[in-house]
Protein backbone atom coordinates (compact mmCIF):
# COMPACT_ATOMS: atom_id res chain seq x y z
CA UNK A 1 0.00 0.00 0.00
CA UNK A 2 1.38 3.06 -0.71
CA UNK A 3 1.98 5.63 1.81
CA UNK A 4 1.08 9.34 1.99
CA UNK A 5 3.78 11.63 1.06
CA UNK A 6 4.25 14.93 2.66
CA UNK A 7 3.25 17.65 0.34
CA UNK A 8 6.34 19.29 0.43
CA UNK A 9 8.94 16.28 -0.24
CA UNK A 10 11.49 16.57 -3.09
CA UNK A 11 11.62 13.34 -5.22
CA UNK A 12 14.14 12.43 -7.93
CA UNK A 13 13.90 9.15 -9.75
CA UNK A 14 17.83 8.40 -9.64
CA UNK A 15 16.83 5.00 -11.13
CA UNK A 16 14.62 4.73 -13.54
CA UNK A 17 13.07 1.41 -15.40
CA UNK A 18 15.48 -0.09 -17.83
CA UNK A 19 18.08 0.89 -15.50
CA UNK A 20 16.72 -1.41 -12.76
CA UNK A 21 15.73 -4.09 -14.96
CA UNK A 22 19.45 -4.13 -15.97
CA UNK A 23 20.07 -3.98 -12.39
CA UNK A 24 18.68 -7.30 -11.61
CA UNK A 25 19.67 -8.77 -14.50
CA UNK A 26 23.43 -8.01 -13.16
CA UNK A 27 22.80 -9.79 -9.78
CA UNK A 28 21.12 -12.41 -11.22
CA UNK A 29 24.45 -12.99 -13.65
CA UNK A 30 26.28 -12.68 -10.67
CA UNK A 31 24.94 -15.28 -8.12
CA UNK A 32 24.65 -17.67 -11.02
CA UNK A 33 28.43 -17.52 -11.04
CA UNK A 34 29.10 -17.58 -7.60
CA UNK A 35 27.22 -20.55 -7.36
CA UNK A 36 27.78 -23.57 -9.05
CA UNK A 37 24.69 -25.64 -7.72
CA UNK A 38 21.72 -23.61 -7.89
CA UNK A 39 20.15 -26.96 -6.32
CA UNK A 40 21.40 -26.04 -3.23
CA UNK A 41 19.98 -21.99 -3.20
CA UNK A 42 17.19 -20.93 -1.71
CA UNK A 43 16.69 -17.15 -2.22
CA UNK A 44 14.39 -15.36 0.57
CA UNK A 45 13.02 -12.14 0.43
CA UNK A 46 12.80 -9.84 3.48
CA UNK A 47 9.04 -8.93 2.64
CA UNK A 48 7.57 -6.81 0.94
CA UNK A 49 10.59 -5.37 -1.21
CA UNK A 50 12.71 -7.58 -0.65
CA UNK A 51 10.17 -10.46 -1.99
CA UNK A 52 9.36 -8.63 -5.28
CA UNK A 53 13.13 -8.10 -5.70
CA UNK A 54 13.73 -11.74 -4.93
CA UNK A 55 11.15 -13.17 -7.60
CA UNK A 56 12.56 -11.00 -10.39
CA UNK A 57 15.79 -12.37 -9.78
CA UNK A 58 14.53 -16.29 -9.78
CA UNK A 59 12.68 -15.25 -13.15
CA UNK A 60 15.85 -13.85 -14.35
CA UNK A 61 17.80 -17.07 -13.44
CA UNK A 62 15.27 -18.62 -15.05
CA UNK A 63 15.77 -16.86 -18.27
CA UNK A 64 19.63 -17.50 -17.99
CA UNK A 65 20.05 -20.89 -17.34
CA UNK A 66 16.22 -22.80 -16.99
CA UNK A 67 16.40 -23.57 -13.09
CA UNK A 68 13.69 -23.07 -10.67
CA UNK A 69 15.36 -21.76 -7.94
CA UNK A 70 12.41 -21.70 -5.00
CA UNK A 71 11.49 -18.27 -3.50
CA UNK A 72 10.95 -17.83 -0.04
CA UNK A 73 9.24 -14.84 2.19
CA UNK A 74 10.49 -13.55 5.73
CA UNK A 75 8.74 -11.89 7.97
CA UNK A 76 11.35 -10.27 10.89
CA UNK A 77 8.77 -8.77 12.56
CA UNK A 78 9.37 -10.71 15.68
CA UNK A 79 13.26 -10.59 15.34
CA UNK A 80 13.68 -6.36 14.87
CA UNK A 81 15.26 -4.89 17.84
CA UNK A 82 13.19 -1.65 18.04
CA UNK A 83 9.81 -3.97 17.98
CA UNK A 84 8.69 -2.34 21.30
CA UNK A 85 9.65 0.48 21.10
CA UNK A 86 7.09 1.41 17.79
CA UNK A 87 3.81 2.68 18.75
CA UNK A 88 1.54 0.13 16.32
CA UNK A 89 1.92 -3.11 16.59
CA UNK A 90 3.46 -3.91 13.10
CA UNK A 91 1.21 -6.66 11.32
CA UNK A 92 2.36 -10.33 10.64
CA UNK A 93 2.81 -11.40 7.23
CA UNK A 94 3.59 -15.12 7.12
CA UNK A 95 6.76 -16.74 7.02
CA UNK A 96 6.81 -19.04 4.26
CA UNK A 97 10.02 -20.82 3.19
CA UNK A 98 9.98 -23.82 1.06
CA UNK A 99 11.48 -26.62 2.09
CA UNK A 100 14.05 -27.50 5.27
CA UNK A 101 16.68 -24.49 5.71
CA UNK A 102 19.48 -27.40 6.63
CA UNK A 103 22.01 -27.36 4.38
CA UNK A 104 20.77 -25.03 2.01
CA UNK A 105 22.46 -22.04 0.36
CA UNK A 106 20.46 -19.00 1.09
CA UNK A 107 20.62 -15.98 -0.42
CA UNK A 108 18.80 -13.07 1.51
CA UNK A 109 17.05 -10.20 -0.61
CA UNK A 110 16.26 -6.76 -0.02
CA UNK A 111 15.63 -3.91 -1.97
CA UNK A 112 17.52 -1.51 0.04
CA UNK A 113 20.66 -2.53 2.54
CA UNK A 114 21.19 0.76 5.31
CA UNK A 115 21.93 -0.09 8.90
CA UNK A 116 21.81 -3.74 8.86
CA UNK A 117 19.46 -4.14 11.85
CA UNK A 118 16.67 -5.64 9.20
CA UNK A 119 19.58 -8.28 7.84
CA UNK A 120 20.77 -8.96 11.62
CA UNK A 121 17.12 -9.95 12.04
CA UNK A 122 16.98 -12.20 8.97
CA UNK A 123 19.96 -14.11 9.91
CA UNK A 124 18.31 -14.54 13.41
CA UNK A 125 15.47 -15.91 11.87
CA UNK A 126 16.79 -18.34 9.40
CA UNK A 127 19.12 -19.48 11.91
CA UNK A 128 16.14 -20.39 13.71
CA UNK A 129 14.82 -22.58 11.10
CA UNK A 130 17.66 -24.19 10.46
CA UNK A 131 21.16 -24.71 10.18
CA UNK A 132 21.81 -23.08 6.61
CA UNK A 133 25.22 -24.56 4.71
CA UNK A 134 25.36 -20.80 3.91
CA UNK A 135 23.64 -17.36 4.10
CA UNK A 136 24.34 -14.31 1.62
CA UNK A 137 23.39 -11.29 1.16
CA UNK A 138 21.71 -9.75 -2.26
CA UNK A 139 20.74 -5.84 -2.41
CA UNK A 140 19.62 -3.81 -5.06
CA UNK A 141 20.76 -0.76 -3.66
CA UNK A 142 23.17 0.04 -0.78
CA UNK A 143 22.65 3.67 0.49
CA UNK A 144 25.74 3.20 2.88
CA UNK A 145 25.74 4.10 6.39
CA UNK A 146 25.57 1.03 8.84
CA UNK A 147 25.22 0.48 12.18
CA UNK A 148 26.33 -3.02 12.08
CA UNK A 149 29.38 -5.33 10.71
CA UNK A 150 27.44 -6.54 7.59
CA UNK A 151 28.25 -6.26 3.94
CA UNK A 152 26.00 -7.59 0.50
CA UNK A 153 27.78 -10.31 -1.41
CA UNK A 154 26.19 -8.59 -4.50
CA UNK A 155 24.52 -5.05 -4.51
CA UNK A 156 23.07 -3.46 -7.35
CA UNK A 157 24.31 -0.01 -7.10
CA UNK A 158 26.22 1.67 -4.52
CA UNK A 159 24.10 5.28 -3.44
CA UNK A 160 25.73 7.00 -0.81
CA UNK A 161 23.39 9.74 0.59
CA UNK A 162 23.12 12.27 3.28
CA UNK A 163 21.16 11.97 6.10
CA UNK A 164 18.05 13.75 5.67
CA UNK A 165 17.42 11.70 2.55
CA UNK A 166 15.93 8.66 1.95
CA UNK A 167 15.36 6.07 -0.53
CA UNK A 168 12.46 4.32 -1.82
CA UNK A 169 12.39 1.17 -4.32
CA UNK A 170 9.39 1.18 -6.38
CA UNK A 171 7.90 -1.90 -7.51
CA UNK A 172 5.40 -2.62 -10.72
CA UNK A 173 3.62 -5.64 -7.81
CA UNK A 174 2.54 -2.80 -5.96
CA UNK A 175 1.01 -0.75 -8.74
CA UNK A 176 3.85 1.74 -8.94
CA UNK A 177 6.24 2.46 -11.81
CA UNK A 178 9.44 0.67 -11.19
CA UNK A 179 12.62 2.45 -9.77
CA UNK A 180 14.54 4.11 -7.54
CA UNK A 181 13.44 7.29 -5.98
CA UNK A 182 15.66 9.96 -3.70
CA UNK A 183 13.44 11.79 -1.14
CA UNK A 184 14.63 14.71 0.20
CA UNK A 185 12.54 15.64 3.47
CA UNK A 186 13.39 19.53 3.88
CA UNK B 1 -6.14 -2.90 9.61
CA UNK B 2 -3.11 -0.86 12.00
CA UNK B 3 -3.67 -2.25 15.25
CA UNK B 4 -2.52 0.08 16.77
CA UNK B 5 -2.46 0.49 21.75
CA UNK B 6 -4.43 -1.45 23.27
CA UNK B 7 -4.32 -1.91 26.95
CA UNK B 8 -7.16 -4.97 28.19
CA UNK B 9 -8.48 -8.21 26.36
CA UNK B 10 -11.52 -8.25 28.76
CA UNK B 11 -14.12 -9.96 26.38
CA UNK B 12 -15.53 -10.79 22.46
CA UNK B 13 -17.49 -7.94 23.36
CA UNK B 14 -15.65 -4.86 22.93
CA UNK B 15 -13.90 -6.39 19.91
CA UNK B 16 -14.80 -5.85 16.10
CA UNK B 17 -15.05 -7.97 13.63
CA UNK B 18 -12.01 -6.55 11.65
CA UNK B 19 -10.13 -6.89 15.22
CA UNK B 20 -10.79 -10.49 15.45
CA UNK B 21 -9.84 -11.17 11.64
CA UNK B 22 -6.67 -9.67 12.48
CA UNK B 23 -5.94 -11.59 15.73
CA UNK B 24 -7.07 -15.12 13.71
CA UNK B 25 -4.50 -13.99 11.09
CA UNK B 26 -1.44 -13.10 13.44
CA UNK B 27 -1.98 -16.43 14.94
CA UNK B 28 -1.55 -18.29 11.83
CA UNK B 29 2.21 -16.78 11.45
CA UNK B 30 2.34 -18.24 15.72
CA UNK B 31 1.37 -21.95 14.29
CA UNK B 32 3.95 -21.62 12.24
CA UNK B 33 6.54 -21.25 15.24
CA UNK B 34 5.40 -23.73 17.01
CA UNK B 35 5.68 -26.19 14.12
CA UNK B 36 9.19 -25.48 14.03
CA UNK B 37 12.14 -27.25 15.95
CA UNK B 38 13.07 -24.29 17.87
CA UNK B 39 9.63 -23.44 18.84
CA UNK B 40 10.83 -19.52 20.13
CA UNK B 41 10.89 -16.09 18.98
CA UNK B 42 12.59 -13.16 20.60
CA UNK B 43 9.31 -10.96 20.06
CA UNK B 44 8.52 -10.63 23.55
CA UNK B 45 12.48 -10.83 25.22
CA UNK B 46 12.13 -8.74 28.90
CA UNK B 47 8.15 -8.75 28.67
CA UNK B 48 7.05 -10.38 31.80
CA UNK B 49 3.62 -11.96 31.81
CA UNK B 50 1.71 -13.21 35.12
CA UNK B 51 -0.79 -15.75 34.84
CA UNK B 52 -2.86 -15.21 37.95
CA UNK B 53 -5.24 -18.25 37.78
CA UNK B 54 -8.01 -18.24 41.04
CA UNK B 55 -9.96 -20.96 39.48
CA UNK B 56 -8.50 -24.49 38.34
CA UNK B 57 -6.84 -24.67 34.91
CA UNK B 58 -4.74 -26.86 33.63
CA UNK B 59 -5.32 -26.37 29.52
CA UNK B 60 -5.44 -22.74 29.49
CA UNK B 61 -3.36 -21.94 32.13
CA UNK B 62 -0.46 -24.32 30.25
CA UNK B 63 -1.71 -23.15 27.01
CA UNK B 64 -0.73 -19.09 28.44
CA UNK B 65 2.54 -20.35 30.05
CA UNK B 66 3.77 -21.84 26.33
CA UNK B 67 2.70 -18.95 24.56
CA UNK B 68 4.23 -16.59 26.70
CA UNK B 69 7.79 -18.71 26.74
CA UNK B 70 7.93 -19.10 22.80
CA UNK B 71 7.65 -15.67 22.56
CA UNK B 72 10.87 -15.49 24.66
CA UNK B 73 8.35 -13.57 27.65
CA UNK B 74 9.16 -14.72 30.90
CA UNK B 75 6.15 -16.14 32.53
CA UNK B 76 5.08 -16.90 36.24
CA UNK B 77 1.53 -18.77 37.76
CA UNK B 78 0.07 -18.27 40.28
CA UNK B 79 -2.85 -20.36 42.07
CA UNK B 80 -4.97 -19.17 44.35
CA UNK B 81 -3.75 -22.21 46.82
CA UNK B 82 0.10 -21.07 46.37
CA UNK B 83 -0.93 -17.08 47.12
CA UNK B 84 -1.23 -14.93 50.03
CA UNK B 85 -5.16 -14.81 48.77
CA UNK B 86 -5.63 -17.48 51.02
CA UNK B 87 -4.30 -15.16 54.00
CA UNK B 88 -6.61 -12.93 53.52
CA UNK B 89 -5.19 -10.75 50.64
CA UNK B 90 -7.74 -8.28 48.67
CA UNK B 91 -8.06 -9.08 45.11
CA UNK B 92 -6.88 -5.54 44.64
CA UNK B 93 -3.68 -5.35 46.59
CA UNK B 94 -2.64 -9.01 45.23
CA UNK B 95 -2.84 -7.53 42.08
CA UNK B 96 -1.33 -4.18 42.61
CA UNK B 97 1.54 -6.10 44.26
CA UNK B 98 2.25 -7.90 41.02
CA UNK B 99 1.95 -4.94 38.91
CA UNK B 100 4.56 -3.49 41.37
CA UNK B 101 7.34 -5.93 40.14
CA UNK B 102 6.79 -4.13 36.69
CA UNK B 103 4.41 -6.93 35.32
CA UNK B 104 3.58 -6.11 31.70
CA UNK B 105 0.61 -8.34 31.41
CA UNK B 106 -1.64 -9.89 33.50
CA UNK B 107 -3.55 -12.91 32.63
CA UNK B 108 -6.55 -13.09 34.94
CA UNK B 109 -9.29 -15.86 35.71
CA UNK B 110 -11.38 -15.85 38.44
CA UNK B 111 -15.09 -17.25 39.37
CA UNK B 112 -16.80 -14.26 39.43
CA UNK B 113 -18.08 -12.35 36.29
CA UNK B 114 -16.48 -8.97 36.11
CA UNK B 115 -13.64 -9.81 38.04
CA UNK B 116 -11.19 -9.05 34.77
CA UNK B 117 -12.79 -5.91 34.19
CA UNK B 118 -12.42 -4.68 37.78
CA UNK B 119 -9.05 -5.05 37.50
CA UNK B 120 -8.34 -3.53 34.46
CA UNK B 121 -9.36 -0.31 35.94
CA UNK B 122 -6.82 -0.72 38.72
CA UNK B 123 -3.94 -1.71 37.17
CA UNK B 124 -1.97 0.33 34.20
CA UNK B 125 -0.46 -3.05 33.05
CA UNK B 126 -2.21 -4.99 30.62
CA UNK B 127 -5.33 -7.62 31.76
CA UNK B 128 -6.10 -10.66 29.36
CA UNK B 129 -9.55 -12.09 31.00
CA UNK B 130 -8.60 -15.94 30.86
CA UNK B 131 -12.49 -16.51 31.76
CA UNK B 132 -14.38 -14.83 34.75
CA UNK B 133 -17.44 -16.60 36.07
CA UNK B 134 -20.22 -16.83 33.94
CA UNK B 135 -19.09 -13.92 31.96
CA UNK B 136 -16.81 -13.94 29.22
CA UNK B 137 -13.79 -16.61 28.00
CA UNK B 138 -12.44 -14.43 25.25
CA UNK B 139 -9.39 -16.53 24.07
CA UNK B 140 -11.50 -19.88 24.28
CA UNK B 141 -14.17 -18.20 21.45
CA UNK B 142 -11.05 -17.19 19.63
CA UNK B 143 -9.54 -20.53 19.73
CA UNK B 144 -12.75 -21.92 18.60
CA UNK B 145 -13.09 -19.60 15.70
CA UNK B 146 -9.34 -19.97 14.44
CA UNK B 147 -10.03 -24.27 14.63
CA UNK B 148 -13.41 -24.09 12.71
CA UNK B 149 -11.63 -21.61 9.95
CA UNK B 150 -8.64 -23.48 9.64
CA UNK B 151 -11.20 -26.40 8.79
CA UNK B 152 -13.62 -24.66 6.82
CA UNK B 153 -11.99 -21.76 5.24
CA UNK B 154 -15.08 -19.46 6.59
CA UNK B 155 -17.24 -18.60 9.10
CA UNK B 156 -19.68 -16.38 7.27
CA UNK B 157 -22.90 -18.53 7.02
CA UNK B 158 -22.26 -21.47 8.76
CA UNK B 159 -24.72 -23.02 11.33
CA UNK B 160 -23.06 -23.64 14.70
CA UNK B 161 -25.10 -25.54 17.21
CA UNK B 162 -23.82 -25.01 20.83
CA UNK B 163 -25.06 -27.71 23.71
CA UNK B 164 -25.23 -28.20 27.15
CA UNK B 165 -25.51 -25.73 30.13
CA UNK B 166 -25.49 -22.26 28.16
CA UNK B 167 -26.62 -20.29 31.00
CA UNK B 168 -23.27 -21.20 33.15
CA UNK B 169 -20.83 -21.03 30.68
CA UNK B 170 -18.73 -18.41 29.40
CA UNK B 171 -17.66 -19.87 26.76
CA UNK B 172 -21.09 -20.21 25.24
CA UNK B 173 -21.53 -16.76 25.65
CA UNK B 174 -18.22 -15.35 24.52
CA UNK B 175 -18.62 -17.81 21.57
CA UNK B 176 -22.38 -16.98 20.47
CA UNK B 177 -20.87 -12.77 20.52
CA UNK B 178 -17.89 -14.24 18.55
CA UNK B 179 -19.69 -16.55 15.88
CA UNK B 180 -22.38 -14.02 15.46
CA UNK B 181 -20.18 -10.83 14.61
CA UNK B 182 -18.49 -13.31 11.87
CA UNK B 183 -21.92 -14.08 10.45
CA UNK B 184 -22.54 -17.81 11.74
CA UNK B 185 -25.68 -19.10 12.32
CA UNK B 186 -25.79 -20.02 16.13
CA UNK B 187 -28.33 -22.71 17.71
CA UNK B 188 -27.90 -23.35 21.38
CA UNK B 189 -29.71 -26.66 23.10
CA UNK B 190 -30.26 -27.74 26.22
CA UNK B 191 -32.63 -28.48 29.32
CA UNK B 192 -34.88 -25.45 29.83
CA UNK B 193 -33.17 -25.09 32.93
CA UNK B 194 -30.08 -24.26 31.35
CA UNK B 195 -31.12 -22.06 28.68
CA UNK B 196 -30.98 -18.43 29.95
CA UNK B 197 -34.24 -16.34 29.50
CA UNK B 198 -33.85 -14.02 26.41
CA UNK B 199 -31.07 -15.56 25.20
CA UNK B 200 -32.55 -14.83 21.62
CA UNK B 201 -31.91 -11.24 22.02
CA UNK B 202 -28.09 -12.58 21.05
CA UNK B 203 -29.10 -13.70 17.89
CA UNK B 204 -29.58 -16.87 18.49
CA UNK B 205 -32.41 -19.86 17.82
CA UNK B 206 -33.36 -22.23 20.98
CA UNK B 207 -34.10 -25.88 20.71
CA UNK B 208 -34.44 -28.21 23.57
CA UNK B 209 -33.67 -31.39 21.67
CA UNK B 210 -29.95 -32.67 20.54
CA UNK B 211 -31.20 -33.88 17.36
CA UNK B 212 -32.75 -30.61 16.26
CA UNK B 213 -29.46 -28.98 16.94
CA UNK B 214 -27.96 -31.16 15.04
CA UNK B 215 -29.58 -31.92 11.92
CA UNK B 216 -27.63 -29.51 9.29
CA UNK B 217 -25.21 -28.13 11.34
CA UNK B 218 -21.82 -27.52 10.41
CA UNK B 219 -20.18 -27.61 13.83
CA UNK B 220 -21.27 -28.59 17.29
CA UNK B 221 -19.81 -27.41 20.14
CA UNK B 222 -20.50 -29.44 23.32
CA UNK B 223 -19.83 -28.01 26.96
CA UNK B 224 -19.25 -29.52 29.66
CA UNK B 225 -21.37 -30.27 32.89
CA UNK B 226 -19.98 -27.64 35.28
CA UNK B 227 -21.00 -29.75 38.07
CA UNK B 228 -18.39 -26.75 40.65
CA UNK B 229 -20.85 -23.83 38.88
CA UNK B 230 -24.49 -25.60 40.05
CA UNK B 231 -25.96 -24.38 43.08
CA UNK B 232 -28.87 -26.35 42.43
CA UNK B 233 -30.38 -29.13 40.64
CA UNK B 234 -30.45 -28.57 36.93
CA UNK B 235 -31.52 -31.74 35.44
CA UNK B 236 -32.62 -34.98 38.06
CA UNK B 237 -29.33 -37.08 37.16
CA UNK B 238 -26.01 -37.45 35.19
CA UNK B 239 -27.50 -40.38 33.97
CA UNK B 240 -30.66 -38.57 32.54
CA UNK B 241 -28.78 -35.58 31.37
CA UNK B 242 -26.72 -37.85 29.89
CA UNK B 243 -29.54 -39.78 28.13
CA UNK B 244 -31.35 -36.55 26.88
CA UNK B 245 -28.37 -34.44 25.77
CA UNK B 246 -24.88 -36.81 26.03
CA UNK B 247 -23.76 -36.71 22.09
CA UNK B 248 -23.70 -40.20 20.82
CA UNK B 249 -23.20 -41.74 17.65
CA UNK B 250 -26.44 -42.44 17.16
CA UNK B 251 -27.14 -38.79 17.31
CA UNK B 252 -24.86 -37.75 14.71
CA UNK B 253 -26.86 -40.07 12.38
CA UNK B 254 -28.76 -37.54 11.01
CA UNK B 255 -25.92 -35.03 10.73
CA UNK B 256 -23.72 -33.35 7.82
CA UNK B 257 -20.90 -35.43 6.19
CA UNK B 258 -18.29 -33.39 7.20
CA UNK B 259 -19.39 -32.51 10.43
CA UNK B 260 -16.74 -30.78 13.18
CA UNK B 261 -17.27 -31.63 17.10
CA UNK B 262 -15.59 -29.66 19.28
CA UNK B 263 -15.74 -29.40 23.18
CA UNK B 264 -13.99 -26.36 25.11
CA UNK B 265 -12.32 -29.61 27.18
CA UNK B 266 -12.13 -30.81 30.36
CA UNK B 267 -14.40 -33.79 28.66
CA UNK B 268 -16.82 -35.59 31.41
CA UNK B 269 -16.33 -38.84 29.08
CA UNK B 270 -20.20 -40.09 28.69
CA UNK B 271 -21.89 -37.33 30.23
CA UNK B 272 -22.09 -34.49 27.62
CA UNK B 273 -20.21 -36.56 24.87
CA UNK B 274 -19.38 -40.27 24.48
CA UNK B 275 -15.78 -41.76 24.27
CA UNK B 276 -16.29 -42.41 20.68
CA UNK B 277 -17.31 -39.55 19.46
CA UNK B 278 -14.70 -36.89 21.27
CA UNK B 279 -11.93 -39.64 19.81
CA UNK B 280 -13.98 -40.35 16.34
CA UNK B 281 -13.10 -38.83 12.89
CA UNK B 282 -15.29 -35.64 12.94
CA UNK B 283 -13.51 -34.31 16.67
CA UNK B 284 -11.67 -31.59 16.23
CA UNK B 285 -11.15 -31.36 20.25
CA UNK B 286 -7.28 -31.61 20.11
CA UNK B 287 -6.61 -29.38 17.24
CA UNK B 288 -8.41 -26.83 19.83
CA UNK B 289 -5.78 -26.99 22.00
CA UNK B 290 -2.77 -27.05 19.54
CA UNK B 291 -4.68 -24.14 18.07
CA UNK B 292 -5.35 -22.45 21.87
CA UNK B 293 -1.46 -21.90 21.88
CA UNK B 294 -0.70 -20.09 19.00
CA UNK B 295 -3.97 -17.90 19.31
CA UNK B 296 -2.79 -16.67 22.76
CA UNK B 297 1.01 -15.82 21.09
CA UNK B 298 -0.74 -13.77 18.95
CA UNK B 299 -2.72 -11.82 21.98
CA UNK B 300 0.20 -11.78 23.97
CA UNK B 301 1.85 -10.34 20.96
CA UNK B 302 -1.01 -7.87 20.05
CA UNK B 303 -1.60 -6.73 23.68
CA UNK B 304 2.02 -6.30 24.96
CA UNK B 305 2.27 -2.78 23.18
CA UNK B 306 0.40 -1.37 25.95
CA UNK B 307 2.56 -1.29 28.70
CA UNK B 308 5.28 0.37 27.04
Amino acid sequence: MPKKEKPNTREVRIIDREKMNALINQLAERILEKNQDLSEVTLVGIRSRGTHLARRIAEKIFEKCGNRVPVGILDITLYRDDLRSRIDQPMLVRTEIPGPIEDRNIILVDDVLFTGRTIRAAMDGIMDMGRARMIQLAVLVDRGFRELPIRANYTGEYVPIKSDQTIRVRFAEDGEEDGVILREVP
Amino acid sequence: MAWGKRKDLLGIEDLSREEIETILDTAESFKDVSRRQIKKVPALRGVTVVNLFLEPSTRTRTSFELAGKRLSADVINISASGSSIIKGESLKDTACNIEAMNTDILVFRHSKAGAAHFLSKVLKCSVVNAGDGAHEHPTQALLDLYSIREKTKRIEGLTVAIIGDIAHSRVARSNILALRKMGAHVRVAGPATMIPAGVEKLGVDVTYKIEEAVEGADVVMMLRIQQERQGKNLFPSIREYSRFFGLNRARLKGAKKDILIMHPGPINRGVEIAPDVADGPYSIILDQVTNGVAVRMAILFLYSGAAL
